[in-house]
Order: structure tokens, then C-alpha cells, then sequence
């Protein structure tokens, strides 16, 4: 047992030192140009962090992996573009507005198709989470059809220069959002009651109701808050990533990455595992054919799974005591 | 008695196998010819398909009860859901069970390259909306194309290089989905006639949104010009990244771009990019007076009586196809051989996206003076003038 956590402290040290090394010399090697890949990096791997974040919430208290995490993501976007650039509402009702409707369909959604089947193995509910986002996808194209759609920055659009790179504004909301997440998700887990107690209930949901925390409100809690998250990234993003009714699939995609790398349940690792994710790709892009980017991506991902499944902060799963 | 018996069950086994290998136009003796359609009325090439299906149900209402010749022509649309699986589902329905004489479809490259190997065997005609240069090269005997191939844009665009811009470095950045990488595969293989070198080819995902690591590995190149080859949203972003990094290098098109939705994107950004489209985008630089010109007329006049809005390439796609299918039928008749040689030897034939000329040869149809070079200013399409 100690040997293993050894080995798991030197793995994560490892994996962490091996990306500084790429960085360092990445900047080294590529001065302005490789900060500029790495600050695109950055963005991007934030908004696959809110993403991951949201993955880590419900399965850290349910231990389902919500396969329409993206498509909360894709609502953030759509309804900014309804009710800022369509309906003309200011910046900061518009946000507020998408994030209360956002999460009420979350909570709604969980009512409806995840309640009922709380009696049913975990692998059920995340197949019930697939179909969730067809439909979600589905109707967001009958609502807002197919074309993709633009919503304004929320602080112009004038480029920052820093150091011979060059970054949007809005790249700065999302590292801030991000960050605002992460603290809050991470303290409420860690420092709420009800917080703990929906972890307690994820492992042990009989002796979590005795202390007051049964699993149907875990699970209609956890639901609403990565429905919050995931429409607070939306919302941020928008104006960088071109809202669009089908965004939500490869958002989801690379958020289950980047969560799996930074080790599901774990919202730190959701931004760790993001943002190694993002930048990775950003230096891959730059060095190697472009086209490879994605590979390896993914490549990363089959290498943790097969190395060390529960992420780079992750805790192993089912230790028994 | 038994001669005349012998003489009948004969005369009944003719009429059986004539019945039979009639397919098609046993249909039309029994009141009505059957065209197929396999359009994407969902999925992400659902715009496509249905400006397609508003053209085909245009024609359709025009042909109304007295059909063609007097024989009532039923459509028959199926939906592809964008999918290339499904559109060889589809295209299976419409040969074995609704015995289609001809098939108009599919709206994208793939689903079309997926049904031509059950076409070709079924031999049934198909005329494509689809721009892909497989469709049409090399030209497979019972699939013609009405769209301006990805070969013919490259054309056009190599042409602006060498012609108008006089220039003999460009970095090309494409989407890594089929249409980018058959674009660039495309510039590539033309560029050395036009004397053009392409110094830098970089790809990006259909879902990306961050292109600045390829336009810096980009910018440190001697090009002259870049050409992105991909649909929207990709394109957007790359002239948006563009001017996040304060790059100056000229942004040339796909018709991919030639659309509102990429000014909408790319906003300030777009202004000064130049694509290469179909000349109906700016009608006043379709020859005035021509038979072309007529055509364009009296479909969109048709089309906004009809549909209250301007037509657009594909609505146009869908008419040049569903006519070309339909006038065939109308001097042939609906036997799918005699569609597929009539339409084969159409010589300046006047459609909505051009005069279209096809032979053994060229299943292609549009020459290169079909396209026309846009440049966007303050949001409006102007012809690029070098």
C-alpha cells in the first residue's frame, strides 16, 4: 500500500514534470510563437476543464458518467445567443438568466430520466445519459436550427499583446471562470456538509441517509450544479468557440478526456487534467502536422487508462477498508 | 386448341419478361413516373438538403396534376440524416422496392460516394448535388453532378493566383474531414500548372476553435496568399484568429465560405477574404441577356413567389438536378438507359448554376467560367477585382 502510493506520487510528478519540460522548452526553442501556442493551449484546456468539471461532480456523487455533459455546455451558448445577442438583455442578466434556466433543466432532466431509475445499475443510468443527449441535441436543433451562431465578447474583441503573443479578451473570463468553479466546486465537496455527504453518498448510500444526505438528493444536487457549471462555460465560451446545436458531442468528448486524465471525481484534476489536455494539443499542433493534434489527444488518454486508470489526482477506486 | 393454348401462355411469358425488365417504365404505363431523391433533410447537412427539397417541391407543384407529357411524375424524398449508411439504405429502397427510374442526391460527397457502387450495378441514373472531386473523377457511367466540383474551384482559384494576383507561394489550411483534405489533395495535385508552390499545408478539426498554432507555423512562411479549405464554422474562426494575431496575409476561400453564416462569424474579420462560388451569388456577373441568365430569373422569381426568400446554391443544386431529370424524361421517356444517354449528351445545357456541357468523359458538367471570385467588403459580396 505504501509502495503504491509512492509510485502514484512519482507518476503524477512525473507526468507533470514531463509537460514543464515541454513547455520550458517549447518556449525556449519557439520564444513568442510557443508562448502564443501555449496561451491558445491554455484557453482551450479551460474550457475543457469546465467541461470536465462537470463530469466529476455528478460522478463523484453518483458515480455516473453523464454522457450529456456537453450538451449543457451547448445550452449555455444557445440560450446567451437568445437572450443577449437576439433578446438584447445586459451581458450580466443574460449569463445569470442562462445559468438559472440551464440549471433548472438539469434538475428537471434528473427528475425525469435519471429518478425513476434509481433502483437500476450505474451502467443503465449512463446509457439513459446518452439517450438525454440526443434528445437535448435534437431540440436545440428544432429550436435553433442548424446553423452555428455568434454572441458577442463580452469585453470587445481587441487583441491583448503580451510578449510578442497575443490573447482575447475573452480568454481571460474564461481562465477567471474556471478558476471560480474550481474553488467553489472543490469547497463545497470538501468543506459543506452537504457537500461530504454526497460523496459519503456515492460509496455508501444507506450509511450517507442516516446522516441525513439520502442518494436522490445527492443526485438531484450534483445534477443541478454541473447543469450550472456546464451553462456558466457555455455562456463564457460562446463568443470564442461559435455556439452550434451539435458543439455539445465533441465538447463532452474532450471534457470525459480531460476528466479521465485529471481523474474523474476530482474537480483540481478536472482542471489539471484540462488544461495539460489543451496546451499538449496546442504544442503538438505547432511542432508536429497539425492533423496529429487529436491523436494525440487521445493517445494521452489510452496511456493514462492503461497506466494508471484513475487519473493523475484521482483517488483508486473501490479500495475496500 | 392446344396450339392456340400453347400460343397464349407464350404471348402471356413475353409480356411477363417484357414487364419485368421494363422496370421503370411498366411504372409509367401504370400512370406515373417514379423519381427518386436522397436528400440530408437532417443532420449537419440539413441546410443543404432542404433549400434542395424546396426546389424539388417547387418543380413539383409547376409539373402539378398533367405531370410530364401528360403522365403524372411522383417524387419520392428520403432522408439521408447526413449519414452515408443511410443513404445506401435509401438508395436500396428506392431501386428494389419504389423501382425509381432515376435518383436525384445525394447533398453531400459522402453519402453520394456511398450509393454510386448500388447505382452503377442497379444502373439507374443519379445526378449529384455534391461537390467532391470522387464524384466525378474519373466519371463513373451512371453518376453526373450538377454542383461545381472541388477540381473546378481549385481551377478557378489557381487561375486568380497565377492570372489575377500574379503570385507563386500559397500556405493552404484546411479542415480534416473529406471536403478539406480532398481540397487540398486537389491544390496540391493542380498547383504546378499554374506555377503555383504550395510551402506550407496545415489541417485543423471540424470542431476546433483555436487555429493561432497553425497560422503562426503559417506565418513564418514565405506565402503569399493562405487558402483555407472548410466548411463553416472553421473557416470563421481561422479569419478571426488571423486578426487576434495582426496577420496581414491575404485569406482566399472555399465556396464552402460562400454563405452569410461565415460574414455573420467571422464579423469584422471577414471583410477583404476572397472565395471562389458560383456567379449566382452576385447574379449582375451572369452575362445579361443569356440563357443563363434566364434560367436564374425565372427560378428565383419562382422560388420567392413560392418560399417568400432568394434562393441560394443548394436551392439552385436542387433545381438543376430535378430538371435535368425531369426535361430528360420528357424527350426519352422513362426508361433509365435512354436518361442516362440523354443527359450525357447535353451540350449547353442553360441551368441556374451555369451552362452545363457533360459527354462520356466529363460527368462534371460546369466549366470554369461558371465561378466567379468574391471578395467581402464591409459585409457585402463584391467581385474581386485585382
Amino acid at each position: 500500500m505504501r509502495m503504491g502510493d509512492r509510485n502514484q506520487v512519482r507518476l503524477l510528478w512525473g507526468a507533470a514534470a514531463l509537460v514543464a519540460v515541454v513547455v520550458v522548452f517549447t518556449l525556449i526553442y519557439k520564444g513568442s510563437t510557443g508562448l502564443q501556442w501555449i496561451l491558445s493551449g491554455l484557453t482551450v484546456g479551460s474550457i475543457y476543464a469546465l467541461v470536465a468539471m462537470g463530469f466529476s461532480v455528478i460522478y463523484s456523487s453518483t458515480r455516473v458518467i453523464n454522457f450529456a455533459q456537453g450538451e449543457f455546455t451547448m445550452l449555455g451558448g444557445m440560450m446567451m445567443f437568445t437572450l443577449c445577442t437576439r433578446g438584447g438583455l445586459p451581458l450580466w442578466l443574460g449569463f445569470l438568466l442562462t445559468v438559472g434556466i440551464v440549471t433548472l433543466l438539469g434538475a428537471g432532466f434528473e427528475r425525469a430520466a435519471i429518478h425513476p431509475l434509481k433502483d437500476q445499475s450505474v451502467i443503465t443510468v449512463i446509457i439513459v445519459t446518452i439517450g438525454l443527449a440526443i434528445f437535448i441535441r435534437a431540440l436545440a436543433k428544432w429550436i435553433w436550427g442548424t446553423d452555428p451562431v455568434k454572441v458577442a465578447s463580452f469585453t470587445g474583441d481587441k487583441p491583448l499583446r503580451f510578449f510578442g503573443a497575443s490573447i482575447v479578451p475573452q480568454s481571460l473570463w474564461v481562465f477567471g471562470l474556471t478558476l471560480i468553479a474550481v474553488v467553489l466546486v472543490f469547497a463545497f465537496f470538501n468543506r459543506t456538509l452537504l457537500g461530504k455527504g454526497m460523496r459519503a453518498a456515492a460509496d455508501n448510500p444507506d450509511a450517507a441517509s442516516l446522516v441525513g444526505v439520502s442518494a436522490s438528493t445527492s443526485s438531484l444536487v450534483a445534477w443541478s450544479i454541473a447543469a450550472a457549471v456546464g451553462a456558466a462555460a457555455g455562456a463564457v465560451i460562446a463568443p470564442i468557440n461559435f455556439a452550434a446545436y451539435d458543439a455539445g458531442a465533441m465538447l463532452g468528448l474532450k471534457g470525459f478526456s480531460a476528466a479521465v486524465l485529471g481523474g474523474l471525481g476530482s474537480a483540481p484534476g478536472a482542471v489539471v487534467g484540462g488544461l495539460m489536455l489543451g496546451v499538449l494539443e496546442m504544442i503538438t499542433a505547432g511542432f508536429a502536422p497539425s492533423g496529429y493534434k487529436d491523436a494525440v489527444a487521445f493517445l494521452i488518454l489510452i496511456l493514462v487508462l492503461l497506466i494508471r486508470p484513475q487519473g493523475l489526482l484521482g483517488k483508486p477506486a473501490d479500495v475496500k477498508v | 386448341m392446344s396450339r392456340n393454348r400453347i400460343m397464349l401462355i407464350a404471348a402471356a411469358l413475353v409480356f411477363a419478361v417484357a414487364l419485368l425488365a421494363a422496370g421503370c417504365d411498366s411504372a409509367a404505363k401504370a400512370g406515373k413516373f417514379k423519381i427518386g431523391a436522397i436528400l440530408s433533410l437532417s443532420g449537419p447537412a440539413a441546410p443543404l438538403g432542404q433549400s434542395e427539397q424546396r426546389s424539388i417541391n417547387l418543380l413539383k407543384t409547376q409539373l402539378g396534376k398533367t405531370g410530364i407529357n401528360g403522365t403524372p411524375a411522383e417524387f419520392i424524398i428520403l432522408d439521408d440524416e447526413s449519414d452515408p449508411a443511410k443513404a445506401t439504405t435509401a438508395a436500396n429502397r428506392l431501386i428494389t422496392q419504389e423501382k425509381v427510374c432515376a435518383i436525384i442526391g445525394c447533398s453531400s460527397t459522402g453519402s453520394t460516394l456511398a450509393i454510386m457502387p448500388g447505382v452503377q450495378k442497379a444502373m439507374i441514373p443519379v445526378v449529384a448535388m455534391a461537390a467532391g472531386t470522387n464524384v466525378t473523377q474519373p466519371p463513373q457511367m451512371w453518376v453526373f453532378s450538377v454542383a461545381p466540383g472541388d477540381a473546378l474551384v481549385v481551377q478557378r482559384i489557381l487561375m486568380y493566383f497565377k492570372n489575377e494576383m500574379k503570385i507563386q507561394r500559397i500556405a493552404i489550411l484546411h479542415d480534416s474531414n473529406a471536403y478539406g483534405t480532398g481540397g487540398a489533395d486537389e491544390v496540391k495535385a493542380q498547383a504546378p500548372r499554374y506555377n503555383v508552390t504550395v510551402v506550407a499545408d496545415e489541417s485543423y478539426g471540424s470542431a476546433d476553435t483555436d487555429m493561432t498554432a497553425q497560422l503562426t507555423k503559417i506565418g513564418s512562411t514565405n506565402a503569399q496568399e493562405l487558402l483555407v479549405w472548410g466548411t463553416n464554422p472553421g473557416p470563421a474562426s481561422v479569419a478571426r484568429d488571423m486578426q487576434q494575431l495582426g496577420m496581414k496575409l491575404p485569406f482566399v476561400g472555399s465556396s464552402g465560405i460562400a454563405n452569410q453564416t461565415f460574414i455573420q462569424l467571422a464579423g469584422s474579420a471577414a471583410n477583404g477574404v476572397v472565395f471562389a462560388a458560383s456567379r449566382l451569388i452576385l447574379p449582375s456577373t451572369i452575362p445579361a441577356g443569356s440563357r443563363w441568365a434566364k434560367s436564374v430569373n425565372s427560378f428565383s422569381a419562382a422560388y420567392k413567389t413560392a418560399y417568400k426568400m432568394d434562393i441560394d446554391t443548394f436551392a439552385a443544386y436542387g433545381w438543376d438536378a430535378s430538371n435535368m431529370i425531369v426535361n430528360a424524361i420528357k424527350s426519352v421517356g422513362g426508361d433509365s438507359a435512354k436518361i442516362q444517354a440523354k443527359i450525357q449528351s447535353l451540350v449547353d445545357y442553360p441551368g441556374v448554376d451555369g451552362v452545363f456541357t457533360y459527354s462520356e468523359t466529363n460527368h462534371a458538367g460546369l466549366k470554369a467560367d461558371a465561378l466567379v471570385m468574391v471578395k467581402i467588403e464591409n459585409g457585402q459580396w463584391v467581385e474581386a477585382m485585382p
